[in-house]
Protein backbone atom coordinates (compact mmCIF):
# COMPACT_ATOMS: atom_id res chain seq x y z
CA UNK A 1 0.00 0.00 0.00
CA UNK A 2 1.46 3.53 -0.75
CA UNK A 3 -0.27 6.35 0.53
CA UNK A 4 0.85 10.03 -1.25
CA UNK A 5 4.26 8.70 -1.96
CA UNK A 6 4.69 6.70 1.34
CA UNK A 7 5.14 2.43 1.49
CA UNK A 8 2.62 1.53 4.50
CA UNK A 9 4.45 -2.02 4.91
CA UNK A 10 2.00 -5.13 4.78
CA UNK A 11 2.96 -6.00 8.95
CA UNK A 12 0.77 -5.46 12.28
CA UNK A 13 1.66 -3.56 15.75
CA UNK A 14 1.12 -6.67 18.14
CA UNK A 15 -0.30 -4.93 21.59
CA UNK A 16 -1.15 -6.90 24.96
CA UNK A 17 -3.31 -6.37 27.72
CA UNK A 18 -3.25 -4.24 30.39
CA UNK A 19 -4.82 -2.27 33.61
CA UNK A 20 -6.12 0.99 33.17
CA UNK A 21 -6.81 4.35 34.64
CA UNK A 22 -7.75 7.81 34.53
CA UNK A 23 -7.64 10.77 37.07
CA UNK A 24 -8.65 14.64 36.78
CA UNK A 25 -5.93 16.84 38.15
CA UNK A 26 -7.39 20.38 38.79
CA UNK A 27 -5.26 23.23 39.98
CA UNK A 28 -5.89 27.18 40.26
CA UNK A 29 -4.87 27.16 37.15
CA UNK A 30 -3.62 25.21 33.86
CA UNK A 31 0.06 25.57 35.03
CA UNK A 32 -0.22 23.79 38.41
CA UNK A 33 -2.47 21.51 36.62
CA UNK A 34 0.72 20.70 34.30
CA UNK A 35 3.07 20.93 36.89
CA UNK A 36 0.81 18.26 39.20
CA UNK A 37 0.15 16.19 35.93
CA UNK A 38 3.96 16.19 34.60
CA UNK A 39 5.44 15.21 37.78
CA UNK A 40 2.95 12.55 38.40
CA UNK A 41 3.17 11.08 34.55
CA UNK A 42 6.76 11.41 34.75
CA UNK A 43 9.38 8.58 34.85
CA UNK A 44 6.39 6.32 33.14
CA UNK A 45 7.70 5.55 29.67
CA UNK A 46 7.42 1.94 30.33
CA UNK A 47 6.29 -0.82 32.33
CA UNK A 48 9.51 -2.79 31.67
CA UNK A 49 11.33 -0.04 33.79
CA UNK A 50 8.99 2.69 35.23
CA UNK A 51 6.00 0.25 36.44
CA UNK A 52 3.97 2.32 34.85
CA UNK A 53 2.87 3.89 31.54
CA UNK A 54 1.29 7.27 31.80
CA UNK A 55 1.07 10.61 30.11
CA UNK A 56 -1.25 13.55 29.86
CA UNK A 57 -4.64 12.29 27.70
CA UNK A 58 -5.70 16.39 27.24
CA UNK A 59 -6.59 19.35 28.70
CA UNK A 60 -9.82 20.11 30.68
CA UNK A 61 -11.60 23.62 31.00
CA UNK A 62 -13.53 24.60 34.36
CA UNK A 63 -16.73 23.35 32.57
CA UNK A 64 -15.32 19.84 32.07
CA UNK A 65 -13.97 19.41 36.06
CA UNK A 66 -15.74 18.15 38.98
CA UNK A 67 -14.48 21.58 41.21
CA UNK A 68 -15.08 24.01 37.93
CA UNK A 69 -11.31 24.89 38.13
CA UNK A 70 -9.08 23.83 35.16
CA UNK A 71 -7.44 21.10 34.86
CA UNK A 72 -5.76 17.96 33.08
CA UNK A 73 -6.86 14.37 32.42
CA UNK A 74 -4.23 11.22 32.94
CA UNK A 75 -4.28 7.79 31.69
CA UNK A 76 -2.20 5.81 33.72
CA UNK A 77 -1.39 1.75 32.40
CA UNK A 78 -0.06 -0.72 34.45
CA UNK A 79 0.49 -4.61 33.54
CA UNK A 80 -1.56 -6.11 36.57
CA UNK A 81 -3.96 -4.13 39.00
CA UNK A 82 -1.78 -4.64 41.99
CA UNK A 83 0.98 -2.88 40.26
CA UNK A 84 -1.23 0.13 38.88
CA UNK A 85 -2.77 0.68 42.48
CA UNK A 86 0.59 0.80 44.00
CA UNK A 87 2.27 3.11 41.67
CA UNK A 88 -1.01 5.57 41.11
CA UNK A 89 -1.25 5.59 45.18
CA UNK A 90 2.67 6.94 45.52
CA UNK A 91 2.69 8.95 42.72
CA UNK A 92 -0.68 10.78 43.86
CA UNK A 93 1.24 11.16 47.08
CA UNK A 94 4.83 12.37 45.93
CA UNK A 95 3.39 14.36 42.91
CA UNK A 96 -0.34 15.97 43.66
CA UNK A 97 -0.80 15.49 47.37
CA UNK A 98 2.64 17.91 47.24
CA UNK A 99 1.54 20.37 44.56
CA UNK A 100 -0.07 23.65 45.40
CA UNK A 101 -3.20 23.84 44.60
CA UNK A 102 -3.77 20.50 43.05
CA UNK A 103 -6.91 18.69 43.82
CA UNK A 104 -7.09 14.75 42.41
CA UNK A 105 -11.09 13.12 41.05
CA UNK A 106 -11.71 10.11 39.28
CA UNK A 107 -11.93 10.19 35.70
CA UNK A 108 -13.44 7.24 34.83
CA UNK A 109 -16.26 5.10 36.16
CA UNK A 110 -16.14 1.28 36.55
CA UNK A 111 -17.24 -1.73 38.93
CA UNK A 112 -13.70 -2.23 39.82
CA UNK A 113 -12.49 0.49 41.59
CA UNK A 114 -9.07 1.55 43.53
CA UNK A 115 -7.31 4.05 45.91
CA UNK A 116 -7.07 7.76 44.75
CA UNK A 117 -7.61 9.26 48.30
CA UNK A 118 -8.64 6.49 50.14
CA UNK A 119 -5.09 5.88 52.42
CA UNK A 120 -3.87 9.67 51.72
CA UNK A 121 -6.21 10.89 53.95
CA UNK A 122 -3.94 9.62 56.72
CA UNK A 123 -1.84 12.27 56.13
CA UNK A 124 -4.40 14.45 57.66
CA UNK A 125 -3.08 12.91 60.81
CA UNK A 126 -7.01 12.54 62.56
CA UNK A 127 -8.02 16.09 60.95
CA UNK A 128 -8.88 15.04 57.72
CA UNK A 129 -12.77 15.09 56.54
CA UNK A 130 -14.56 13.61 54.53
CA UNK A 131 -17.92 14.03 52.64
CA UNK A 132 -20.52 12.61 50.57
CA UNK A 133 -21.98 14.20 47.18
CA UNK A 134 -24.24 13.40 44.63
CA UNK A 135 -22.95 14.17 41.10
CA UNK A 136 -24.92 15.03 37.88
CA UNK A 137 -25.73 11.37 37.46
CA UNK A 138 -27.30 10.99 41.60
CA UNK A 139 -24.19 8.94 42.16
CA UNK A 140 -22.87 9.28 45.75
CA UNK A 141 -19.08 9.80 45.30
CA UNK A 142 -16.75 10.18 48.70
CA UNK A 143 -14.33 13.21 48.81
CA UNK A 144 -11.52 13.87 51.14
CA UNK A 145 -10.26 17.00 52.46
CA UNK A 146 -7.02 16.49 53.85
CA UNK A 147 -5.47 19.86 55.67
CA UNK A 148 -2.12 21.50 54.15
CA UNK A 149 -0.14 23.88 54.64
CA UNK A 150 -1.49 26.17 51.28
CA UNK A 151 -5.24 25.03 52.94
CA UNK A 152 -6.81 21.95 52.04
CA UNK A 153 -6.15 18.76 49.69
CA UNK A 154 -9.14 17.65 48.10
CA UNK A 155 -9.24 14.01 46.43
CA UNK A 156 -12.39 11.48 45.67
CA UNK A 157 -11.86 8.37 47.02
CA UNK A 158 -11.69 6.04 44.66
CA UNK A 159 -11.31 5.86 40.73
CA UNK A 160 -12.48 3.41 38.43
CA UNK A 161 -9.71 0.59 36.69
CA UNK A 162 -10.43 -0.63 33.22
CA UNK A 163 -8.91 -3.13 31.02
CA UNK A 164 -6.93 -1.58 28.41
CA UNK A 165 -4.16 -2.65 25.47
CA UNK A 166 -0.92 -1.47 25.72
CA UNK A 167 2.04 -1.34 22.81
CA UNK A 168 -0.03 -0.42 19.94
CA UNK A 169 2.96 1.02 17.96
CA UNK A 170 4.58 2.15 14.83
CA UNK A 171 7.50 2.75 12.89
CA UNK A 172 8.83 6.10 11.03
CA UNK A 173 11.60 4.83 8.40
CA UNK A 174 12.92 7.84 6.94
CA UNK A 175 16.03 9.43 4.91
CA UNK A 176 17.25 11.35 7.70
CA UNK A 177 17.17 12.10 11.30
CA UNK A 178 15.54 15.36 11.02
CA UNK A 179 13.36 14.05 8.63
CA UNK A 180 11.99 10.89 11.18
CA UNK A 181 11.63 13.45 14.25
CA UNK A 182 9.55 16.04 12.32
CA UNK A 183 7.48 13.32 10.83
CA UNK A 184 6.91 11.88 14.34
CA UNK A 185 5.89 15.43 15.66
CA UNK A 186 3.24 15.66 12.95
CA UNK A 187 1.97 12.18 14.38
CA UNK A 188 1.71 13.47 17.76
CA UNK A 189 -0.10 16.36 17.20
CA UNK A 190 -2.84 14.64 15.29
CA UNK A 191 -2.75 11.87 17.73
CA UNK A 192 -2.77 14.07 20.61
CA UNK A 193 -6.64 14.96 19.65
CA UNK A 194 -7.71 11.39 20.08
CA UNK A 195 -9.38 10.59 23.55
CA UNK A 196 -8.71 7.34 25.44
CA UNK A 197 -5.03 6.98 24.42
CA UNK A 198 -1.31 8.23 25.01
CA UNK A 199 2.11 8.23 23.49
CA UNK A 200 3.64 7.59 26.92
CA UNK A 201 7.46 7.90 25.44
CA UNK A 202 9.12 11.61 25.77
CA UNK A 203 7.40 13.88 23.45
CA UNK A 204 5.31 10.50 22.50
CA UNK A 205 8.49 9.79 20.13
CA UNK A 206 10.90 6.15 20.98
CA UNK A 207 14.22 6.12 18.86
CA UNK A 208 15.10 2.97 21.06
CA UNK A 209 13.31 0.56 20.13
CA UNK A 210 13.56 -3.03 21.50
CA UNK A 211 13.48 -6.42 20.68
CA UNK A 212 12.93 -9.47 23.09
CA UNK A 213 16.42 -11.07 24.60
CA UNK A 214 19.46 -10.23 24.24
CA UNK A 215 23.48 -11.87 24.03
CA UNK A 216 24.05 -11.34 27.65
CA UNK A 217 22.22 -13.29 30.27
CA UNK A 218 21.10 -10.59 32.29
CA UNK A 219 18.94 -8.60 29.56
CA UNK A 220 15.40 -9.40 28.33
CA UNK A 221 15.58 -6.59 25.72
CA UNK A 222 17.86 -5.21 23.32
CA UNK A 223 18.11 -2.53 20.75
CA UNK A 224 15.91 -3.40 17.83
CA UNK A 225 19.32 -4.19 15.51
CA UNK A 226 17.03 -4.84 12.79
CA UNK A 227 15.79 -1.63 12.61
CA UNK A 228 19.12 0.37 13.76
CA UNK A 229 20.23 2.43 10.47
CA UNK A 230 24.29 2.23 11.61
CA UNK A 231 23.97 -1.98 11.47
CA UNK A 232 22.51 -1.97 8.00
CA UNK A 233 25.74 -3.93 6.77
CA UNK A 234 26.20 -6.05 9.92
CA UNK A 235 23.35 -7.54 10.92
CA UNK A 236 19.86 -8.79 9.33
CA UNK A 237 18.40 -5.58 8.45
CA UNK A 238 14.67 -3.95 7.73
CA UNK A 239 16.12 -1.14 6.54
CA UNK A 240 16.85 0.02 2.67
CA UNK A 241 19.91 1.60 1.54
CA UNK A 242 18.71 5.18 1.60
CA UNK A 243 16.89 4.75 5.29
CA UNK A 244 19.17 7.08 7.81
CA UNK A 245 16.99 7.02 10.40
CA UNK A 246 13.66 5.31 12.25
CA UNK A 247 11.69 6.95 14.87
CA UNK A 248 9.16 5.01 16.54
CA UNK A 249 5.94 5.63 18.50
CA UNK A 250 4.05 3.42 20.64
CA UNK A 251 0.15 3.75 22.42
CA UNK A 252 -1.57 2.91 25.03
CA UNK A 253 -5.40 2.92 25.09
CA UNK A 254 -8.88 2.46 26.51
CA UNK A 255 -9.83 0.10 23.67
CA UNK A 256 -8.86 -1.26 20.46
CA UNK A 257 -10.84 1.13 18.80
CA UNK A 258 -9.05 4.14 20.29
CA UNK A 259 -5.81 2.92 19.59
CA UNK A 260 -6.43 1.37 15.71
CA UNK A 261 -8.24 5.06 15.24
CA UNK A 262 -4.94 7.30 17.05
CA UNK A 263 -3.11 4.98 14.77
CA UNK A 264 -4.97 6.13 11.45
CA UNK A 265 -4.48 9.83 12.29
CA UNK A 266 -1.15 9.51 12.75
CA UNK A 267 0.69 7.69 10.07
CA UNK A 268 -2.12 10.12 8.29
CA UNK A 269 -0.68 13.49 9.35
CA UNK A 270 3.03 11.62 8.45
CA UNK A 271 1.71 10.58 4.69
CA UNK A 272 0.24 14.27 4.38
CA UNK A 273 3.46 15.45 4.45
CA UNK A 274 4.51 13.77 1.09
CA UNK A 275 7.29 11.84 -0.16
CA UNK A 276 9.62 14.89 -0.27
CA UNK A 277 8.99 15.36 3.54
CA UNK A 278 12.25 12.36 3.70
CA UNK A 279 9.64 9.55 4.58
CA UNK A 280 9.96 6.54 3.13
CA UNK A 281 8.04 4.01 4.87
CA UNK A 282 5.52 2.92 7.87
CA UNK A 283 5.89 0.08 9.59
CA UNK A 284 5.32 -1.73 12.98
CA UNK A 285 6.95 -3.39 15.48
CA UNK A 286 5.75 -7.02 16.37
CA UNK A 287 7.38 -10.89 18.01
CA UNK A 288 5.42 -13.23 15.32
CA UNK A 289 2.03 -12.54 17.11
CA UNK A 290 3.55 -14.44 20.43
CA UNK A 291 3.57 -11.19 22.43
CA UNK A 292 0.17 -10.10 22.83
CA UNK A 293 -3.57 -10.92 21.50
CA UNK A 294 -4.18 -7.59 20.14
CA UNK A 295 -3.06 -7.15 16.19
CA UNK A 296 -3.04 -3.69 14.49
CA UNK A 297 -3.00 -4.80 10.83
CA UNK A 298 -1.57 -1.29 8.89
CA UNK A 299 -3.36 -1.83 5.59
CA UNK A 300 -6.74 -2.14 7.38
CA UNK A 301 -6.51 0.49 9.52
CA UNK A 302 -5.58 2.91 6.82
CA UNK A 303 -8.34 1.15 4.09
CA UNK A 304 -10.89 2.10 6.80
CA UNK A 305 -10.74 5.24 7.50
CA UNK A 306 -14.16 4.99 9.41
CA UNK A 307 -12.22 2.84 12.20
CA UNK B 1 -53.09 6.41 36.44
CA UNK B 2 -54.46 9.24 38.88
CA UNK B 3 -52.75 9.44 42.34
CA UNK B 4 -53.90 7.12 45.11
CA UNK B 5 -56.14 9.91 47.41
CA UNK B 6 -56.51 9.83 51.22
CA UNK B 7 -58.75 12.39 51.86
CA UNK B 8 -59.48 12.93 56.06
CA UNK B 9 -62.75 13.04 56.57
CA UNK B 10 -62.52 12.55 60.52
CA UNK B 11 -62.39 14.49 63.49
CA UNK B 12 -59.11 13.05 65.27
CA UNK B 13 -59.29 12.78 68.75
CA UNK B 14 -55.92 11.40 69.26
CA UNK B 15 -53.10 10.78 67.03
CA UNK B 16 -52.67 7.84 64.42
CA UNK B 17 -49.69 6.11 63.57
CA UNK B 18 -50.10 5.93 59.29
CA UNK B 19 -46.92 4.52 58.60
CA UNK B 20 -48.66 1.85 57.10
CA UNK B 21 -50.25 3.59 54.15
CA UNK B 22 -47.27 4.51 52.09
CA UNK B 23 -46.20 2.98 48.43
CA UNK B 24 -43.77 0.23 49.73
CA UNK B 25 -47.04 -1.11 51.57
CA UNK B 26 -50.00 -0.96 49.57
CA UNK B 27 -47.77 -2.05 46.10
CA UNK B 28 -50.23 -4.73 45.04
CA UNK B 29 -52.57 -4.36 47.41
CA UNK B 30 -56.30 -4.24 46.01
CA UNK B 31 -58.52 -1.31 46.90
CA UNK B 32 -60.56 -3.37 49.75
CA UNK B 33 -57.44 -4.29 50.91
CA UNK B 34 -55.82 -0.89 51.55
CA UNK B 35 -59.47 0.27 52.64
CA UNK B 36 -59.46 -2.33 55.43
CA UNK B 37 -56.15 -1.86 56.92
CA UNK B 38 -56.83 -0.99 60.45
CA UNK B 39 -55.06 1.92 62.45
CA UNK B 40 -54.68 2.43 66.10
CA UNK B 41 -56.99 5.22 67.42
CA UNK B 42 -56.78 5.25 71.26
CA UNK B 43 -58.22 2.31 72.46
CA UNK B 44 -59.75 1.79 69.33
CA UNK B 45 -59.01 0.50 65.49
CA UNK B 46 -59.97 1.63 62.64
CA UNK B 47 -60.07 1.15 59.03
CA UNK B 48 -58.55 3.14 56.68
CA UNK B 49 -61.78 4.03 54.90
CA UNK B 50 -63.32 5.13 58.34
CA UNK B 51 -60.69 7.83 58.40
CA UNK B 52 -60.25 8.87 54.92
CA UNK B 53 -61.90 8.98 51.68
CA UNK B 54 -60.03 6.44 49.16
CA UNK B 55 -59.88 7.68 45.40
CA UNK B 56 -57.54 7.28 42.58
CA UNK B 57 -55.33 3.66 41.99
CA UNK B 58 -51.74 4.70 41.61
CA UNK B 59 -50.06 2.97 44.98
CA UNK B 60 -46.99 4.30 44.18
CA UNK B 61 -47.97 8.30 44.21
CA UNK B 62 -50.05 8.77 47.51
CA UNK B 63 -51.59 11.75 48.29
CA UNK B 64 -52.82 13.30 51.68
CA UNK B 65 -55.46 15.69 51.19
CA UNK B 66 -57.24 17.93 54.09
CA UNK B 67 -54.30 16.62 56.67
CA UNK B 68 -53.98 18.09 60.18
CA UNK B 69 -50.77 17.36 62.59
CA UNK B 70 -52.59 14.38 64.26
CA UNK B 71 -51.34 12.13 61.18
CA UNK B 72 -48.25 10.87 62.74
CA UNK B 73 -45.29 8.78 60.73
CA UNK B 74 -46.64 9.70 57.16
CA UNK B 75 -44.34 7.94 54.65
CA UNK B 76 -42.15 6.15 57.31
CA UNK B 77 -40.09 3.13 56.64
CA UNK B 78 -40.94 3.65 52.33
CA UNK B 79 -38.70 2.23 50.15
CA UNK B 80 -39.60 3.73 47.22
CA UNK B 81 -42.92 6.25 45.43
CA UNK B 82 -43.99 9.28 46.39
CA UNK B 83 -46.07 10.65 49.09
CA UNK B 84 -47.81 14.16 48.95
CA UNK B 85 -49.27 15.53 52.07
CA UNK B 86 -51.60 18.73 50.97
CA UNK B 87 -51.49 20.01 54.44
CA UNK B 88 -49.69 19.62 58.03
CA UNK B 89 -48.42 16.08 58.55
CA UNK B 90 -47.85 15.58 62.54
CA UNK B 91 -44.70 13.31 64.35
CA UNK B 92 -42.42 11.67 62.44
CA UNK B 93 -42.82 12.79 59.03
CA UNK B 94 -40.39 10.18 56.43
CA UNK B 95 -39.27 8.01 59.80
CA UNK B 96 -36.60 5.96 58.74
CA UNK B 97 -36.91 6.91 55.17
CA UNK B 98 -35.00 4.09 53.03
CA UNK B 99 -35.76 5.66 49.47
CA UNK B 100 -38.64 7.69 47.51
CA UNK B 101 -39.76 11.39 47.92
CA UNK B 102 -42.11 13.03 50.67
CA UNK B 103 -43.27 16.41 49.78
CA UNK B 104 -45.13 18.16 52.85
CA UNK B 105 -47.04 21.38 51.64
CA UNK B 106 -48.11 22.45 55.16
CA UNK B 107 -46.13 22.42 58.51
CA UNK B 108 -45.00 19.04 60.56
CA UNK B 109 -44.22 18.05 64.17
CA UNK B 110 -41.51 17.34 65.72
CA UNK B 111 -38.75 14.12 64.58
CA UNK B 112 -39.32 14.91 60.86
CA UNK B 113 -36.76 12.67 58.90
CA UNK B 114 -35.81 10.88 61.89
CA UNK B 115 -34.20 7.73 61.83
CA UNK B 116 -33.66 8.49 57.50
CA UNK B 117 -31.63 6.28 55.65
CA UNK B 118 -32.34 7.79 52.11
CA UNK B 119 -34.46 9.40 49.81
CA UNK B 120 -35.55 13.07 49.56
CA UNK B 121 -37.93 14.93 52.00
CA UNK B 122 -39.07 18.46 51.35
CA UNK B 123 -40.97 20.65 53.93
CA UNK B 124 -42.59 23.78 52.51
CA UNK B 125 -43.51 24.91 55.74
CA UNK B 126 -42.25 24.83 59.11
CA UNK B 127 -41.01 21.59 61.20
CA UNK B 128 -40.41 21.09 64.58
CA UNK B 129 -37.69 19.92 67.04
CA UNK B 130 -35.20 16.97 66.08
CA UNK B 131 -35.40 17.23 62.81
CA UNK B 132 -33.29 14.38 61.51
CA UNK B 133 -32.50 13.17 64.53
CA UNK B 134 -32.71 9.74 66.40
CA UNK B 135 -35.41 7.75 67.56
CA UNK B 136 -35.08 7.46 71.76
CA UNK B 137 -32.53 5.29 72.28
CA UNK B 138 -30.82 5.04 69.06
CA UNK B 139 -26.98 6.85 69.38
CA UNK B 140 -27.34 7.49 65.42
CA UNK B 141 -29.72 10.02 63.62
CA UNK B 142 -30.35 10.31 60.23
CA UNK B 143 -27.92 8.37 58.42
CA UNK B 144 -28.73 9.59 54.84
CA UNK B 145 -30.92 11.33 52.28
CA UNK B 146 -31.68 14.85 51.67
CA UNK B 147 -34.13 17.19 53.86
CA UNK B 148 -35.12 20.67 52.45
CA UNK B 149 -37.35 22.87 54.93
CA UNK B 150 -38.51 25.76 53.03
CA UNK B 151 -39.58 27.76 56.45
CA UNK B 152 -38.17 27.36 59.81
CA UNK B 153 -36.73 24.26 62.00
CA UNK B 154 -37.16 23.89 65.63
CA UNK B 155 -34.25 23.03 68.20
CA UNK B 156 -32.17 20.31 67.87
CA UNK B 157 -31.63 20.40 64.44
CA UNK B 158 -30.06 17.54 63.31
CA UNK B 159 -29.15 15.90 66.71
CA UNK B 160 -26.78 13.18 66.51
CA UNK B 161 -27.39 13.05 62.70
CA UNK B 162 -24.77 10.44 61.14
CA UNK B 163 -25.02 11.28 57.24
CA UNK B 164 -26.98 13.04 54.93
CA UNK B 165 -28.21 16.67 53.86
CA UNK B 166 -30.39 19.01 55.73
CA UNK B 167 -30.98 22.43 53.86
CA UNK B 168 -32.84 24.75 55.75
CA UNK B 169 -34.12 28.27 54.07
CA UNK B 170 -35.47 29.91 57.05
CA UNK B 171 -34.48 30.32 61.00
CA UNK B 172 -32.94 26.90 63.07
CA UNK B 173 -33.38 26.72 66.72
CA UNK B 174 -31.42 26.12 69.76
CA UNK B 175 -29.03 23.16 70.07
CA UNK B 176 -28.60 22.94 66.10
CA UNK B 177 -26.12 20.21 64.82
CA UNK B 178 -25.62 19.09 68.46
CA UNK B 179 -23.92 15.63 69.15
CA UNK B 180 -23.27 15.20 65.40
CA UNK B 181 -21.23 12.53 64.18
CA UNK B 182 -21.36 13.55 60.24
CA UNK B 183 -23.20 15.12 57.45
CA UNK B 184 -24.32 18.70 56.22
CA UNK B 185 -26.82 20.82 57.57
CA UNK B 186 -27.12 24.41 55.74
CA UNK B 187 -29.27 27.39 57.57
CA UNK B 188 -29.73 30.19 55.31
CA UNK B 189 -31.99 32.59 58.12
CA UNK B 190 -30.96 32.36 62.12
CA UNK B 191 -29.56 29.98 64.86
CA UNK B 192 -30.16 29.48 67.93
CA UNK B 193 -27.99 29.63 71.03
CA UNK B 194 -25.49 26.53 71.51
CA UNK B 195 -25.17 25.94 67.89
CA UNK B 196 -22.56 22.64 67.65
CA UNK B 197 -23.05 21.71 71.24
CA UNK B 198 -21.28 18.05 71.44
CA UNK B 199 -20.45 18.16 67.48
CA UNK B 200 -17.79 15.27 66.66
CA UNK B 201 -17.98 15.84 63.22
CA UNK B 202 -19.59 17.21 60.00
CA UNK B 203 -20.36 20.76 58.52
CA UNK B 204 -22.77 23.78 59.53
CA UNK B 205 -23.12 25.90 56.51
CA UNK B 206 -24.15 29.23 57.69
CA UNK B 207 -24.81 32.69 56.34
CA UNK B 208 -25.54 34.48 59.89
CA UNK B 209 -22.82 33.69 62.84
CA UNK B 210 -25.13 32.59 65.73
CA UNK B 211 -23.66 33.07 69.55
CA UNK B 212 -20.92 30.38 69.50
CA UNK B 213 -19.51 28.77 72.76
CA UNK B 214 -15.68 29.26 74.33
CA UNK B 215 -15.67 25.75 72.88
CA UNK B 216 -16.18 26.66 69.16
CA UNK B 217 -12.79 27.85 67.99
CA UNK B 218 -12.35 30.59 64.93
CA UNK B 219 -9.62 29.08 62.35
CA UNK B 220 -10.13 31.92 60.07
CA UNK B 221 -11.27 32.79 56.36
CA UNK B 222 -10.24 30.79 53.38
CA UNK B 223 -11.32 29.73 49.99
CA UNK B 224 -12.14 25.91 50.09
CA UNK B 225 -12.59 23.83 46.53
CA UNK B 226 -14.45 21.17 48.30
CA UNK B 227 -17.42 23.61 48.41
CA UNK B 228 -17.60 24.24 44.48
CA UNK B 229 -18.38 20.41 44.91
CA UNK B 230 -21.35 21.11 47.72
CA UNK B 231 -22.84 23.70 45.64
CA UNK B 232 -23.20 21.61 42.57
CA UNK B 233 -24.75 18.89 44.65
CA UNK B 234 -27.16 21.41 45.61
CA UNK B 235 -28.33 22.07 41.88
CA UNK B 236 -31.27 19.14 41.69
CA UNK B 237 -33.56 20.73 44.89
CA UNK B 238 -35.69 23.40 44.72
CA UNK B 239 -33.83 25.57 47.12
CA UNK B 240 -31.92 29.01 47.54
CA UNK B 241 -29.21 26.97 48.37
CA UNK B 242 -28.18 25.70 44.37
CA UNK B 243 -27.84 29.71 44.43
CA UNK B 244 -24.44 29.37 46.17
CA UNK B 245 -21.33 30.18 44.60
CA UNK B 246 -18.61 31.43 46.49
CA UNK B 247 -16.67 29.21 48.04
CA UNK B 248 -15.32 32.07 50.50
CA UNK B 249 -15.79 31.20 54.61
CA UNK B 250 -14.73 31.41 57.82
CA UNK B 251 -14.33 28.17 59.62
CA UNK B 252 -14.64 27.40 63.23
CA UNK B 253 -14.28 24.12 64.37
CA UNK B 254 -15.43 21.95 67.57
CA UNK B 255 -16.74 21.12 69.89
CA UNK B 256 -13.65 21.08 71.80
CA UNK B 257 -15.38 20.01 74.59
CA UNK B 258 -15.89 16.22 73.62
CA UNK B 259 -12.78 16.56 71.04
CA UNK B 260 -14.94 17.11 68.30
CA UNK B 261 -13.88 18.11 64.75
CA UNK B 262 -17.01 19.26 63.28
CA UNK B 263 -17.01 22.36 61.38
CA UNK B 264 -19.00 25.83 61.14
CA UNK B 265 -18.86 27.57 57.70
CA UNK B 266 -19.50 30.77 57.30
CA UNK B 267 -20.72 32.18 53.94
CA UNK B 268 -18.51 35.30 53.30
CA UNK B 269 -20.66 37.38 50.56
CA UNK B 270 -18.99 39.54 48.16
CA UNK B 271 -15.32 38.22 48.99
Amino acid sequence: MIINGVQIDDTFAEAFNMRGTRVIITAQNLKWAYHAANAMTGFATSVIGCGVEAGIERELSEHETPDGRPGVSILMFAMGSKVLMQQLETRMGQCILTCPTAAAFAGIASEDKINLGKNLRFFGDGYQTSKLFRDANGIAKRYWRVPVMDGEFLCEETTGMVRAIGGGNFLILATSQPAALAAAEAAIVAMKKIPNVIMPFPGGVVRSGSKVGSKYKTMFASTNDAFCPTLKGTTNTELSPEIESVMEIVIDGIGFEDIAESMRVGIQAICDLGKSSGVKRISAGNYGGKLGPHHFKLHEIMGNPTL
Amino acid sequence: MTALTFTLNKQLLFNINCSAVNPSNLAKKSMSEIASILINHGKNQLRVDEIFEITGKDTQNILFKNTNNKLDYLGANMTSGCVTVEGDAGAYLGFGLKNGKIHCKGNTQAFAACNMISGLIQIDGNTGDFLGGASSGLRKGMRGGTVIVKGNAGDRTGDQMRRGLILIEGDAGDYCASRMIAGTIGVLGEVGDYACFNMKRGTLLLTRLPTLHATIQDCGSHTLPFLNLMFKSFAPFNTKFSNIENPRVQRFVGDAACNGNGEVLLLLQGQ
